[in-house]
């Protein structure tokens, strides 16, 4: 069966519907939105700590005699810039923003199953937060000990 | 609470005009009264020229969505008595959609892309009607009832960032539905939806904001199919790198 013939100015591209281009500042809409891109923007943050610990270990294995740890007291001092300061505290808050909305994630992610039921979202996710609560306590307890 | 309410309509004729505009009608403010019959009062009472979709107005049908003070809702489901404090109630075409005209837009876009992902059933072994149904115990309904609940009104992709500035994002609904029958026990075509669904366009392109779950009328979740399925399709990479022996 052949097909009717469209009207010429109903074409399947129709040149005259209206498309809105989205706008740069599409993010600043709503702060649903504003969150995903703080979330996005935490990546380089959780980077500058990688990267941080790879400076300290870069600077506990290069000391050398008569001096060794030379290296690291000069870490220490860096670390102990202000600028590096405020960089790090800024850079806690958005690796504790990326976290926890990593084990939210976890909830929308992972469907357990228990006895052919479905565990709600929330115990997942308080699982998550009680495994990282315990994580961070061991190694608190680690530091504080030695 | 005020007798009339004020609707700002967009208004687009694409034979006349350059870009839409928004046009405001009183109407009245009845308290059982949902957008959609505020939209039907102008269309019947004071300007017949106005166009929108609609159909079964008791959200089954999916046809009413819109942007209603910049949230996408369906018009049967939204009440003019919420927004009786502010007072104006901007009913606008659903975002991220071309117009055709007034309220209406073209969702031909989301049409293939839910076509692309097969949303039918493929059984392993095609049988006769007259050798009965396929069988399915209630455990196995619920893991993809869930996604079942979707009924194509697009809301989703008007909530999606990721849709609006990068179109050939196939979509919350599509991957929600490619997943309500990848869960299904009597289906066998999760490798033929893996091809469209595990690529940068499927799943790999969504960044979980997350709006598309808050914007479904029907709570079915499709930022939760969407994850789910990165992780189904993690481990099958994983699997298929570490065991290529294995059969797919």
């Amino acid at each position: 069966m052949s097909r009717a013939p469209r009207s010429s100015s109903y074409t399947e591209y129709h040149p005259r519907w209206y498309r809105k281009r989205v706008s740069t500042w599409w993010w600043t809409t709503r702060w649903s939105y504003f969150k995903f891109i703080l979330r996005e923007i935490s990546s380089v943050f959780v980077a500058w700590f990688i990267v941080e610990l790879l400076m300290l270990i870069h600077a506990m294995s290069s000391g050398t005699a008569p001096y060794p740890q030379q290296a690291y007291w000069e870490f220490e001092a860096f670390l102990r810039n202000p600028v590096v300061v405020f960089l790090n505290i800024v850079s806690l808050f958005f690796v504790v923003f990326h976290a926890i909305t990593w084990f939210n994630l976890a909830a929308s992610a992972m469907v357990v199953r228990v006895g052919g039921k479905k565990v709600p979202g929330i115990l997942i996710a308080a699982g998550n937060y009680m495994a990282w609560i315990v994580v961070s306590a061991i190694i608190a307890l680690f530091l504080i000990k030695a | 609470m005020a007798e009339t309410i004020i609707l700002e309509v967009t208004r687009y004729s694409p034979e006349q005009d350059t870009e839409p505009h928004l046009q405001r009608y009183e109407v009245p403010l009845r308290k059982d009264w949902v957008v959609l019959d505020a939209l039907n009062y102008i269309k019947d009472k004071v300007d017949g020229s106005l166009t929108f979709r609609w159909s079964c107005r008791m959200g089954i049908c999916g046809s009413c969505g819109m942007m209603v003070n910049g949230e996408p809702k369906l018009t049967c489901a939204t009440f003019l008595s919420s927004y009786a404090a502010i007072g104006v109630v901007r009913v606008q075409p659903l975002r991220y959609f071309p117009v055709i005209r007034d309220l209406v837009v073209d969702i031909g876009d989301f049409i293939s892309k839910l076509q692309s992902v097969k949303p039918w059933l493929i059984p392993k072994e095609q049988t006769q009607t007259f050798e009965g149904e396929y069988l399915q115990t209630p455990e196995q309904l619920d893991r993809y009832k869930q996604f079942s609940m979707c009924i194509n009104c697009v809301l989703c992709y008007a909530a999606c960032p990721v849709y609006g500035l990068d179109p050939v994002f196939i979509g919350p609904a599509a991957i929600a539905l490619a997943q309500r029958y990848n869960m299904d026990s009597r289906d066998t075509g999760d490798q033929e939806r893996m091809d469209v669904l595990a690529q940068h366009e499927g799943i790999w392109g969504c960044t979980f904001v997350g709006d598309c779950t808050k914007a479904c009328p029907k709570h079915v979740d499709p930022a939760g199919a969407i994850q789910q399925y990165k992780l189904t399709a993690t481990v099958d990479r994983l699997k298929s790198l570490l065991m290529p022996w294995g059969t797919k």
